[in-house]
Order: structure tokens, then C-alpha cells, then sequence
């Protein structure tokens, strides 16, 4: 690992300004990803600069048939969160199964979603939800917002404050994790309002996608029968020693029905 | 007799300070003025190295030295000697190419040592490292085994055509062709034994500490046999005699075999310390682990098992090819030989076994002992065809291993592979293994699981090991270099307590609960007033280490005769100090009394006679400390019968283990905490080999699995509660009637798991599957059954 400086700075202001005091600066949120990195010299920032305690980004409330996180809450805090857990049990779930009890207890929404791991959970969540990211300076929407792999609009100096989620009818995640790393092989979510259904998948592409072949048939018909011989095309997603491509389609499908049984 | 003595469930002692974080490791260990090194390895598989410009590198902060292979060749270092030889089947040795510490112009696999870096701190020696500038003329590599033996295929070494190392036989080849002519029914299998990286919690460390006012040597370092790395290095390496050479092995994190051998790194800490005149410390990355620790199995194996009409077995036919990696470390070339194929005759009376094991040369890292080592693969072998053997006949798995069965009248057993079993009772441990794993019950289980969609299964595995590793003629015959006894050292001290100095040192198995029981048991005194110390050359007078689950059996042994000599010198004591004639006194529970009067001395008594002879036998030294070496007269066999029950999900393949049901035959028990404790460990190994650890090279020889990111430990979520049962018979012939136990679950339990796998895909029509059963692996095995 480089040296680099550290900073922990009060607010949200004073960390955009530790930022650009320097070049090839980093915010680091609760560091399950960065560090890592940067312990394999993958990343080699000269400033890292915390936003871990900041007030700013910090609380849990529902708000006009919405939940809005703060960006700065663990995935342990969430997962554990009475309204969370009221709203959107599924959300709730989703965090509660994020990695092991030291990356709950450390990682974050905002850091998560600000990363875009095209094999982390969150993703799926805010697209299936329509969740919409709120940052220091604007209001992204969740379709808009992931790019594909470790791609965002954000800006250098732009940090995620919160994520409003829309409480659906229902919602389910399910995932099927790597043995090894516990990240997302295939990860699905799905959210229902009305007649209106979202299914986003994470872990099987290069970056969150919706499958939108299975909410067409789930629109006609909320049961997992109705993807019944529905599937995705293998076309275009990871393959490697872990899962094949063919094997990932194959999985996306059972997760699927699995998360539409879930919603009841 | 003692509370404390064998057959008590003591907690272990050494857990107060494993799991308050007290241990004292050997990266805990700083030396004064101690400065710090940093391996360079390369990133080629194969490649010649033209040239090594180190410039940069000295001229980085901190750099005290960067030093080559060419600097280590002109001191005169030699190569990382074998310590066991193999020869071909004409009689001719294996090929046995030099392991330089640090290459000189040739590296063999990604991780090999280049040079290594010396500076004031880690950091710093790391980051010059990334200085040295090596021209690497990348050469063809190869990484597998049907890479390796392919016409044409690239050379690791140019003295190994084929890239053989050695092409060996055991057994009778005509009397083995014989009984397949006359069989009713031949059942064959191509199998594949997956390659596993150790993985010890603990990463290797070292320290070289050269003293110049003596001109002597000390090396901390993690290993589970300090006196044979001071044998190996001293002698065959850096030239240093014994005396001049002190090898310290503190706690050590777990070793699973890989902390055995000799390592380039030990070397080269040792023989820089020297050259420095300063203490010099190496601790492992973890990714350096994965590149440089010894990987274990990686065999392809086609066997054929010869039956009558009734499924009694004729014969067995087994042809193996094994990749030993860019060297042949330490004991590589005795794993896939005399470890593997002389377990051929598992728990059954075949009367004519052969076997043909090729080893192979690949640009990967050094392949050797890794927990269970070599009999792990026979038992998979072996197991996997007669479940095969089981389906094909008609035959129920139960009834054809009891049918082939050795029976109990039968023993001492001389198989046709070398080994002779002493002592077993195959019958009784199945019928244990059959009641815990609700056998009779497996059907109506199946039935439910089938209603929720699942498809159940329940496989077997019977099988013995060959421990208590080993008679030291008999390896010797075998082509071991070196004895293979252990030494026992019994201090009683003065006012009775007692220090046991063993060569045996721990890994984690709990030697200082266990052998202080021991002591307990004959002494008759608590077992905390036995201290036991193991890991240091300059404590303990000699030894032979910890492998092949040995130590209870030889270095407990060995325990057993020292105190049997305090026994006899402390009689000669006490018949003086009770007037009685020597004949006369009798030891039990820690007491001489004199036969027939109420006359007693305790063991305590005698021992401050002894230190004190104001009033003593003449012609008795005084003192009450005594050292025996202990040869084990053949090899122990414990045996065992594993049942696992897995219920499989069809829609994603994965398998769920239900149920692992074990019964074995481990000899006589000391300690059962620490007995389940090892069979726990042991069996987490061998799930984990049969459904999750796979060490993936690509074909170009890079490392694909070289993290925790896609190389798949076993984790306590991945397993379901054991049940661990026995049903012993004694050794009979070590005093202690012990076995052993240390890697009955990595022997029995994968080919168990698979067997269970087959069990529940075979409704589906699937005959066949590798190890890791990964989810993949199952649903592409559905997916082409249904194809």
C-alpha cells in the first residue's frame, strides 16, 4: 500500500475541501471496497478522505410514501431499522444479507452505490424500487445513475447525502451468492406497484440491468408460473471461473420466480 | 489412574492463550536491529531471466541489500534437498532436478524466488522490490496434467523428458491382468483429484539471526518439525553443523502439512543474516501463500475393479498421473507413492492390487503433503468405484463393502500394496456409522425431500489410513533419506512437577492437554503439574515433527518409554528407601509400594531423593530425567465408516449437506474433546475439498485462484452439526494402543460427500461428477443428463 494523507473531516463542505486540496483524492465512505484495493496497490490514492460520522448523511425516515437513508448508514443500521424493516422489508433483507457481519458493520449505502460493484446488492434495490440518489448538489434517478461497471454521473467532488426509496406494494430480493466472496453470482429484485412491475438484476452483467422480458409477463400475471420458460439471454454476461454466462441466465431466472414468491 | 489422566475430556490449556490473542507467533517475535525482507516473485509461469538490474532498488530509502541467485551460488548454497527418493519401475532414480532458494536464470512458476530485498522496514523493502528490474524472456508453460504429458509439451526441465519426474509401479502387474481375465464383471472410473492450496490461518514467517560473536545461527520460523529443517538446512544446504544451528518454531497457526517442508524463504533468511550481520525477518502475504506455500493432490486417475458375479472383489487396477509442480519439495515425490498407492486395499481383502504412478513436471508451485496426503486420493479412488461397483451390480453400497470386507479373524492382514494391518474391526465401526446416520430411515426421507422438490441422497465411505508415520527400516526401504522415530524427554523435577520435552510440536492439535495426560495418567499426578515443551532445537534433545498423524502415536510413544525408564530408575530409589529389595516394589498411580506391607513412596518422594541423595542407593546416579527414542514397528491404521446425507436443489444445483455421520477407529482415546475437535477440523477439510476448494491454473500457468475472492474455504455456515461416534480397538504395537486421528476426516469424508451427490443425481441418469461438486458443476451434470 502507497502512503497517503487522511483526512476525517466535520461536514459534508469541509470533505469536498480536503478533496480538492489534492490530486488523485478519494472520499472513502466506510473503505470495504477501497481499501482492499488499495492494499492490492489496485487503487493508489494520495488523500482519502473520510465521510464515516458525518451528521449530514446520517438518519433513516419515511417521508410522503417514501424512505429516504442517509447515504452514511451502515448496512448492519439499515438492515436492523424498525422503518426499514416496516416499509420495505425486503430492503432490510437485502442489507442484512450483504457480505459478513464486518462489512455490514463498516460498509454503506452511499458508499456502495457511489462504487457501482456491477456485483453488489444495492443497485438492484434502487433500480427495481426506482429509487432516486440525492447528492450535495442534485437528484439522480436510479436508472440513470448506475452506467455500468464501477460507472456513475457523479462528480469528483460530489458526494451521495441520501437514497429515496419509493415504498412498493411488494418487494423481494434474491440472490445467489458467490461461495467464495459472498458477492452477488445473480441478484434479483422485484418490485411491484400496481400493475406496474420492475425486476433488476445485479452480479450477472457488467452492471445492473433490468430484465424487462420478465416484467412484461409479470405484469399480465404476478406469479412466478408466468416466468415459466421466460428467460434471459446469456449473451453479454460475466462468465468466468465462478459461474459461466450460461449458468448466470440460467440463475437469474430461478431467482426471479424466487423473488416473486417472496412478494406473496 | 487420574482425573486428569486418559479418557478425560480436559479442556485444552493451550486455549487460554489461543483465544485471548497471547499466542506468540513467530511474526511476534522482533529481534534487536532486525531488518526486514521482501521476496521478489515472478509474475511468469515460465521464463529465462537475462538479466537483473538491482540499481534502483539500492538506491530506494531504507535498502540495506538486495541480494540474487547468483549471490547465494557464489557463496556455495545448494539446493532444497528431497527427503525421501523414488525410483522408476527399471530401478533407475527419479529425475531430480536442483531448487535453488533464489533462481539463477530460470523461473518454473508464478511465485518462484527471484531476488529478495532487504531494507530497514517492510514497507520500504517492499517497495523497492517493485525496483528490481528483471528481464523475463517468457518461455512455454504448463500447468496441468494433460498439458504436461502431451506429445510435444513445452519442458520444465530439459533433464526430465516428457516432463516425468518418475514412472513407478507397486504390486503384482501379472497376478493383478490374471484376475480380471477371470472376472465376471470389470467396473472402471476416471477421476480427478482437485488441487488444494493449505491455507493455515497463519501465513509462513521467519527470522535469520546470525550471532557473529559465536558465529552461530538461530531461524524462527513456521514449521511443524524444526529438527528435520535443521537437519535438511544445516546439512544439505547452508553447510552448518548442529551446534551452530538453532531452529526455533514458536506457536505455529495451523500447518495442514504445509509447514513441513523445507522453503526457499528459510534459506534465505538464515544464510542473509549471515551476510548482513543483522537479524532478518520475512513474514507472507497472504497472496503470497496462495503462490508459495505447497499445493496438495491434483491427480487424474483411471482405476478398474475386477468382481466375481457374487461383487466380490478380484482385483484392482489403478493408473495414475500426479503433478508435483515446478520441484519436487520436500516429501513430493513419497505423497502420490508410498502415502497413496500402498492404501489400495482400503478396508477390503482384494487379492491383487497394481498400481502405476507417473509424476509430472508443470510450471506450478511445488505440489506435497497436504492434511491426509496421498491417502486422501486412494480413499477417493477406491470409494468412488465401489459405490460405482455398488449401482452397476445391483448391489446395496452396504452390503457389498461388508461382503469385501477384511475380517476381524483375518488380521494381521498383509495386503498386496506393502502394508501390513494389525488391528481392525470393519463390521463394528460401519454398524456405528449405519445407527448415527439413521440409515434405515434414508428412504422416507428421500420420499419427503422428493415432495419438496429436492432430490436426496446418502453416500458411504469406508476406509483405512495408514498413520503413525513411520518405521523407520521400513521407510528406509521405501526410499525415505531420513529415521522416522520421535524422542520422548521426561524431566521430573525435584519437588515432582514435570517438564516433558517432545520432538513432536503442535500446529494447533493440542499436544500440551494430550501429553501432559499422559504423564498424568501413569504418574498419577494433575495434569497441570506437567508442563510439555516442543519447538526449539536447543530444548529438545531431537525430533522428527508433527505430520501423518504421528504424534500421539510415535511421540506419545516415546513419552511412554521415558517415563517407563523413571518408572524403573525411581523403583531402584524407593526399594532403598523402604528397605525392600527392587523386586519387590511396585509402581501404580504414582506410587512404589512394596508388595504385601503397607510401604509407599510417591513419585514426588522419589523424585526429591533423587535430587537430594543424601541417603542413596550405591551406584545410582542421582536425578530423575530420562530421554527414550521411540521406532514404531509398523504404521497405524485407523479406520473409519463416513455417512453423509445432501439433499440437492435442482433449479440451482446446489447441495446442502443434511447430515455427516462418522464412526471410527482412532485406538485407544485420550483426550475425546480433542478427538471430535480434530475429526471436526478434519472433516470441514474434506467437505471442503469435495464441494468447494479448487486451485484453478489457466492454461498459460497464472494462478487464477489466487485470493479468498474465488478460492473457496470452508466456513462454519457451509457445514451442518457432525456426528461423531467410534468404536475403537487398540494399536498392538505401541504402548498406548493410539492411532491417531489427525486427518481421518480430510481421508474418509470427500469421497462420502460425492458418493451422497451421486446417490441423489442418479434419478436423473448422472453416473458421474468432479470434486468441487460446485453448483455449477451439479446443474451442468443435470443439464447434460437430461440432454
Amino acid at each position: 500500500m502507497e502512503d497517503f494523507a487522511f483526512h476525517r473531516p466535520g461536514s459534508v463542505a469541509e470533505a469536498q475541501e480536503a478533496l480538492r486540496g489534492s490530486e488523485d483524492s478519494k472520499f472513502m465512505a466506510g473503505g470495504q471496497s477501497l481499501i482492499p484495493l488499495m492494499k492490492l496497490d489496485m487503487a493508489a490514492p494520495t488523500a482519502v478522505v473520510s465521510l464515516t460520522g458525518l451528521d449530514e448523511l446520517r438518519g433513516i425516515e419515511q417521508r410522503d410514501g417514501s424512505l429516504v437513508i442517509g447515504a452514511g448508514m451502515t448496512h448492519s443500521e439499515v438492515a436492523e431499522s424498525d422503518d426499514v424493516r416496516d416499509a420495505i422489508p425486503a430492503l432490510a433483507g437485502l442489507a442484512g444479507g450483504i457480505g459478513d457481519p464486518q462489512v455490514r458493520n463498516r460498509g454503506t449505502l452511499g458508499g456502495s452505490v457511489a462504487h457501482a460493484d456491477p456485483a453488489a446488492d444495492y443497485p438492484a434495490a434502487l433500480v427495481a424500487l426506482g429509487a432516486t440518489v440525492i447528492t450535495d448538489r442534485r437528484e439522480i434517478a436510479a436508472e440513470d445513475f448506475f452506467q455500468g461497471m464501477f460507472e456513475t454521473p457523479l462528480e469528483a467532488d460530489e458526494v451521495i447525502t441520501s437514497v429515496r426509496f419509493p415504498v412498493p406494494d411488494s418487494a423481494a430480493y434474491s440472490k445467489f451468492a458467490n461461495p467464495a466472496s459472498k458477492y452477488a453470482i445473480a441478484g434479483v429484485m422485484v418490485a411491484r406497484n400496481g400493475a406496474d412491475v420492475k425486476v433488476a438484476v445485479t452480479g450477472a452483467g457488467t452492471g445492473v440491468f433490468r430484465a424487462t422480458a420478465f416484467e412484461e409477463a409479470l405484469a399480465g400475471d404476478f406469479s412466478a408460473g408466468a416466468l415459466e420458460g421466460a428467460s434471459i439471454s446469456a449473451d453479454g454476461l460475466l462468465s468466468d471461473t465462478d459461474a459461466s454466462a450460461e449458468y448466470r441466465a440460467h440463475l437469474v431466472g430461478v431467482m426471479a420466480r424466487r423473488a416473486v414468491e417472496a412478494c406473496g | 489412574m487420574s482425573e486428569t489422566g486418559i479418557g478425560a475430556a480436559l479442556l485444552r490449556k493451550e486455549d487460554k492463550r489461543f483465544i485471548t490473542g497471547k499466542g506468540k507467533y513467530v511474526d511476534d517475535i522482533n529481534r534487536p536491529g532486525q531488518a526486514y525482507a521482501y521476496i521478489v516473485r515472478s509474475p511468469e509461469a515460465h521464463a529465462s531471466i537475462t538479466g537483473i538490474d538491482t540499481s534502483e532498488a539500492l538506491k530506494a530509502p531504507g535498502v540495506v541489500a538486495v541480494f540474487t541467485g547468483a549471490d547465494m551460488a557464489e557463496d556455495g548454497v545448494g539446493g532444497l534437498p528431497c527427503a525421501w527418493g523414488i525410483n522408476n519401475k527399471d530401478g533407475s532414480p527419479m529425475v531430480e532436478p536442483t531448487h535453488p532458494p533464489l533462481v539463477v536464470d530460470r523461473a518454473r512458476h508464478v511465485g518462484d524466488q527471484v531476488a529478495v530485498v532487504i531494507a530497514e522496514t517492510k514497507a520500504q523493502a517492499k517497495e523497492a522490490a517493485a525496483l528490481v528490474d528483471v528481464d523475463y524472456e517468457p518461455l512455454p508453460a504448463i500447468a496441468g496434467l494433460t498439458q504436461a504429458s502431451a506429445d510435444g509439451a513445452p519442458l520444465v526441465w530439459d533433464e526430465a523428458p516428457g516432463n516425468i519426474c518418475f514412472d513407478w509401479e507397486i504390486g503384482d502387474e501379472a497376478a493383478t491382468n490374471a484376475a480380471f481375465e477371470d472376472a465376471a464383471h470389470v467396473v472402471s472410473i476416471d477421476i480427478v483429484n482437485n488441487r488444494l492450496i493449505p491455507n493455515a490461518i497463519e501465513p509462513r514467517a521467519a527470522i535469520g539471526d546470525y550471532d557473529a560473536t559465536d558465529d552461530s545461527y538461530t531461524l524462527y520460523t513456521t514449521s511443524q518439525n524444526p529438527h528435520v529443517i535443521r537437519l535438511l538446512m544445516g546439512a544439505f544446504v547452508l553447510n552448518l553443523p548442529e551446534h551452530k544451528l538453532r531452529i526455533v518454531a514458536p506457536d505455529v497457526g495451523g500447518g495442514f502439512g504445509s509447514k513441513i517442508f523445507l522453503y526457499a524463504e528459510e534459506v534465505i533468511m538464515t544464510w542473509a543474516s549471515k551476510r548482513l550481520e543483522r537479524p532478518v525477518k520475512w513474514t507472507a502475504e497472504r497472496s503470497e501463500s496462495f503462490m508459495s506455500d505447497c499445493h496438495g493432490r491434483d491427480h487424474i486417475t483411471h482405476a478398474d475393479l475386477a468382481l466375481d458375479a457374487e461383487g466380490t472383489f478380484l482385483g484392482l487396477r489403478v493408473r495414475t498421473d500426479s503433478n508435483l509442480g515446478a520441484y519436487i519439495s520436500t516429501f513430493g515425490a513419497a505423497v502420490p507413492t508410498y502415502l497413496y498407492a500402498t492404501l489400495f486395499a482400503g478396508c477390503y481383502a482384494t487379492p491383487a492390487i497394481y498400481a502405476n504412478v507417473r509424476t509430472f513436471f508443470t510450471n506450478t508451485v511445488p505440489v506435497d503433503a497436504v492434511r491426509g496426503a496421498g491417502r486422501p486420493e486412494a480413499a477417493f479412488v477406491l470409494e468412488r468405484l465401489v459405490h460405482k461397483a455398488a449401482v452397476q451390480l445391483g448391489i446395496d453400497p452396504v452390503e457389498i463393502r461388508r461382503k469385501n470386507f477384511i475380517q476381524v479373524d483375518q488380521f494381521p492382514y498383509q495386503t498386496p500394496v506393502a502394508l501390513e494391518y494389525d488391528v481392525g474391526d470393519y463390521h463394528a465401526t460401519l454398524d456405528v456409522a449405519l445407527e448415527l446416520a439413521e440409515y434405515d430411515g434414508f428412504a422416507a426421507r428421500k420420499e419427503e425431500a422428493a415432495k419438496r422438490g429436492k432430490l436426496r441422497g446418502i453416500g458411504l465411505s469406508t476406509f483405512v489410513e495408514a498413520c503413525g508415520i513411520a518405521p523407520s527400516a521400513l521407510a528406509g526401504q521405501l526410499g525415505c533419506r531420513a529415521g522416522l522415530f520421535e524422542v520422548g524427554h521426561v524431566r521430573v523435577h525435584p519437588t515432582g512437577s514435570i517438564t516433558v520435552f517432545t520432538g513432536s510440536h503442535s500446529t494447533g492439535q493440542g499436544h500440551e492437554t494430550t501429553f501432559a495426560q499422559l504423564v498424568s495418567d501413569r504418574f498419577g499426578i494433575p495434569a497441570d503439574q506437567v508442563e510439555v515443551v516442543h519447538g526449539d532445537t536447543a530444548q529438545v534433545a531431537f525430533g522428527m515433527g508433527t505430520y501423518g498423524s504421528r504424534s500421539l502415536a510415535v511421540g506419545g510413544s516415546a513419552i511412554y518409554m521415558a517415563m517407563e525408564k523413571i518408572i524403573e530408575k525411581g523403583t531402584k530409589i524407593a526399594a532403598h528407601m523402604m528397605e525392600a529389595a527392587v523386586e519387590d516394589v511396585v509402581f501404580d498411580a504414582g506410587n512404589f509400594t512394596v508388595t504385601g506391607t503397607d510401604k509407599v513412596k510417591t513419585i514426588g518422594e522419589v523424585a526429591f531423593a533423587a535430587y537430594v541423595p543424601h541417603d542413596y542407593p550405591e551406584g545410582l546416579e542421582p536425578g530423575l530425567d530420562e530421554t527414550a527414542f521411540y521406532d514404531p514397528k509398523n504404521f497405524t491404521y485407523p479406520a473409519g465408516a463416513h455417512i453423509v446425507e445432501v439433499e440437492i436443489d435442482p433449479d440451482t444445483g446446489v447441495v446442502e449437506l443434511i447430515g455427516v455421520a462418522c464412526a471410527d477407529d482412532v485406538g485407544r482415546v485420550i483426550n475425546p474433546t480433542i478427538v471430535d475437535g480434530q475429526m471436526h477440523g478434519g472433516l470441514a477439510h474434506g467437505i471442503g475439498q469435495a464441494l468447494l476448494e479448487s486451485c484453478i491454473y489457466d492454461e498459460s500457468g497464472q494462478l487464477i485462484t489466487g485470493s479468498y475472492m474465488n478460492y473457496t474455504m470452508p466456513r462454519a455456515a457451509d457445514l451442518p452439526f457432525f456426528k461423531t461416534g467410534r468404536h475403537t480397538t487398540n494399536c498392538t504395537h505401541n504402548p498406548l494402543g493410539v492411532k491417531g486421528v489427525g486427518e481421518v476426516g480430510s481421508i474418509g469424508v470427500p469421497p462420502a460427500v460425492i458418493n451422497a451427490v451421486l446417490d441423489a443425481l442418479s434419478s436423473a441418469g448422472v453416473e458421474d461428477i468432479d470434486m468441487p461438486a460446485t453448483p455449477e458443476r451439479v446443474w451442468r451434470a443435470l443439464q447434460d443428463a437430461q440432454a
